[in-house]
């Protein structure tokens, strides 16, 4: 899933300045999951955003939606009829969910409230971690199912590099070096062999342009 | 051929030294560390911004040492640059008479002066050796595309002993022999212990008859300094008795100097170990006294090419 995190208050303050009516909209797919665009941290938003004009005593009128996915243009045409009284949209949503919406209203400005961090998953109640990068040419078949380029802090193919010290990764004890995960899991399954190969440099060429994918098997034109 | 090489293949015991250039664009710095150097080193390393901290370029130093008569090592990394910029420093470097080069991963930008920088890794160092030996070898870039003049580097790689298991560091080093590692500094030895257990697992795959090994060494300034490496610097190895024998005395640098003898002494009689590389980086005096105190001065010359 997409990972998210709501950006500094007063970063959202200063975006949103001189606008008085705002329509704040959570997204209820992946950046939900990660508590950062559900109804709760919605409302909290808004709560905050109350108080805060309350305070300056420069009035804001504020609404809130939910959408069940930013992503997608049949969800987010919802919006129309609640945008009339709107001068601007917070989008609680992943950079994706923010395009969408500036796309399907371009007259109106569209903010977003989250900044998008990683393609990862929960790996414990409040904490979420980085698994994959998009690389377009999956490996982890050739890697014990654990990612060099997602989490490795080099991206490294032909691990691991001197920096690693004790199973932990250079830049910190915090973080495993995925290039040991790699090596004791191909241990226990006695697959060192997979290491011998030199891994050749990554073809980067597909993901050096903006990402597509057309299947003509789906095509409605 | 580079004098490093010559020496190497005729089989005398090398000495290396390393030379930090300076975050400055003065030459003259880089000009009084090659006097203090100059005749106690076969060949000298330049770190390319070393820890991630930018410095004067490798290469450009190393073209300032070629031109005042000394032999540099040019080292590579990994961090900054992609296949376009490496191959096109690959070839400026062989143009300006540079011979020696060291291809290395390079430390994360995080622990440098801009850790803002995107780190850029586009290659790791095995697939860095295998580009430049291609380039020697068959004269293609990586891409296959052919070229006239190619670069005909003796090809350096770094390993490091002590980080994570033995074996696995000894399956690397056995990957950057395949990749054409043609001879390789170590990470500096203060274990000699372990040191020497990796030695015989790197012996025991025949890969000491594949690569120059040429062990590294450091003189410790301090006490000080001794903890703060034992500690703080990650992939590094100092034993107590170093600290130790830092703690009872009482001419700190004096100590430091001799146990980096003594360790050297040591190295000399490990076999498959054909060689020291000095790291005093900001204490290059230090490198005379070492040399001539190991019994490695003066220096053999194999003439000129
Ligand atoms: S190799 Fe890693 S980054 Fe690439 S697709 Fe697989 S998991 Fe994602
Ligand atoms: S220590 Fe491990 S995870 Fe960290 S950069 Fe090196 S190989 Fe990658």
């Amino acid at each position: 899933m997409i990972v998210a995190e709501l950006k500094p208050f007063s970063e959202i303050e200063e975006m949103i300045k001189g606008k008085q009516h705002l329509l704040l909209v959570g997204c209820a797919t992946c950046t939900a999951i990660c508590f950062a665009s559900g109804n709760r941290e919605v409302s909290l938003l808004d709560s905050q955003l109350k108080l805060k004009s309350l305070m300056k005593s420069k009035e804001v009128f504020t609404s809130e939606r939910m959408l069940k996915r930013s992503c997608e243009h049949e969800f987010v045409e919802e919006l129309g009829s609640f945008i009339e009284k709107s001068e601007a949209i917070l989008s609680l949503s992943c950079g994706v969910g923010v395009q969408t919406i500036a796309d399907c209203f371009p007259e109106i400005e569209v903010y977003p409230a989250l900044n998008t961090l990683f393609i990862g998953r929960p790996d414990e109640s409040g904490v979420w971690k980085e698994y994959c990068q998009a690389c377009t040419d999956c490996l982890l078949h050739l890697t014990a199912g654990i990612c060099p380029i997602a989490r490795c802090a080099k991206g490294l193919l032909n691990g691991p590099c001197g920096g690693s010290q004790e199973g932990k990764c250079e830049v910190s004890p915090d973080i495993p070096c995925a290039w040991q995960l790699i090596y004791d899991r191909l241990e226990t399954r006695g697959e060192l062999h997979l290491l011998d190969e030199i891994k050749k440099p990554k073809d980067w060429s597909k993901k050096n342009l903006p990402g597509r994918v057309i299947r003509e098997d789906l095509l409605l034109r | 051929m580079s004098n490093l090489e010559k020496l190497l293949r005729a089989g005398e015991f090398a000495v290396t030294a390393e030379l930090g250039p300076p975050k400055s664009a003065d030459r003259g710095v880089i000009e009084e560390k090659a006097e203090i150097l100059k005749g106690f080193a076969d060949a000298i390393n330049i770190t390319d911004c070393q820890t991630a901290v930018v410095r004067l370029s490798s290469i450009a130093s190393a073209a300032i040492l070629t031109s005042l008569g000394l032999e540099p090592i040019a080292q590579m990394t990994c961090r900054d640059r992609n296949r376009i910029a490496l191959q096109s420093d690959i070839l400026g470097a062989w143009a300006l008479g540079i011979k020696n080069i060291l291809l290395l991963t390079g430390d994360h930008p995080k622990f440098g002066n801009h850790p803002e920088a995107k780190g850029v890794f586009d290659l790791d160092s095995i697939q860095l050796i295998q580009m430049v030996k291609q380039m020697k070898e068959e004269k293609k870039f990586l891409n296959g595309e052919e070229m006239k003049v190619e670069p005909k580097f003796f090809i350096g790689a770094v390993e490091n002993p002590f980080a994570g298991s033995l074996a696995l560091r000894a399956g690397r080093l056995a990957k950057k022999v395949a990749a054409g590692a043609e001879f390789l500094q170590t990470q500096i030895v203060y274990n000699l212990e372990k040191f020497s257990r990796w030695m015989e697992l790197v012996r025991e795959q025949g890969l000491d008859e594949k690569i120059f090994i040429l062990a590294g060494v450091a003189p410790i300034k301090s006490v000080g300094m001794a903890k703060y490496m034992q500690k703080k610097v990650p992939g590094m190895d100092v034993p107590e008795e170093i600290i130790s024998r830092m703690e009872k005395t009482t001419d700190a640098k004096a100590e430091g100097i001799q146990i980096c003898i003594d360790i050297i002494k040591a190295l000399k009689e490990i076999k498959g170990v054909k060689g020291v590389h000095i790291m005093a980086i900001e204490w290059e005096e230090a490198v005379p006294e070492i040399v001539r105190g190991a019994g490695l001065y003066p220096r053999p010359s194999m003439g000129e090419n």
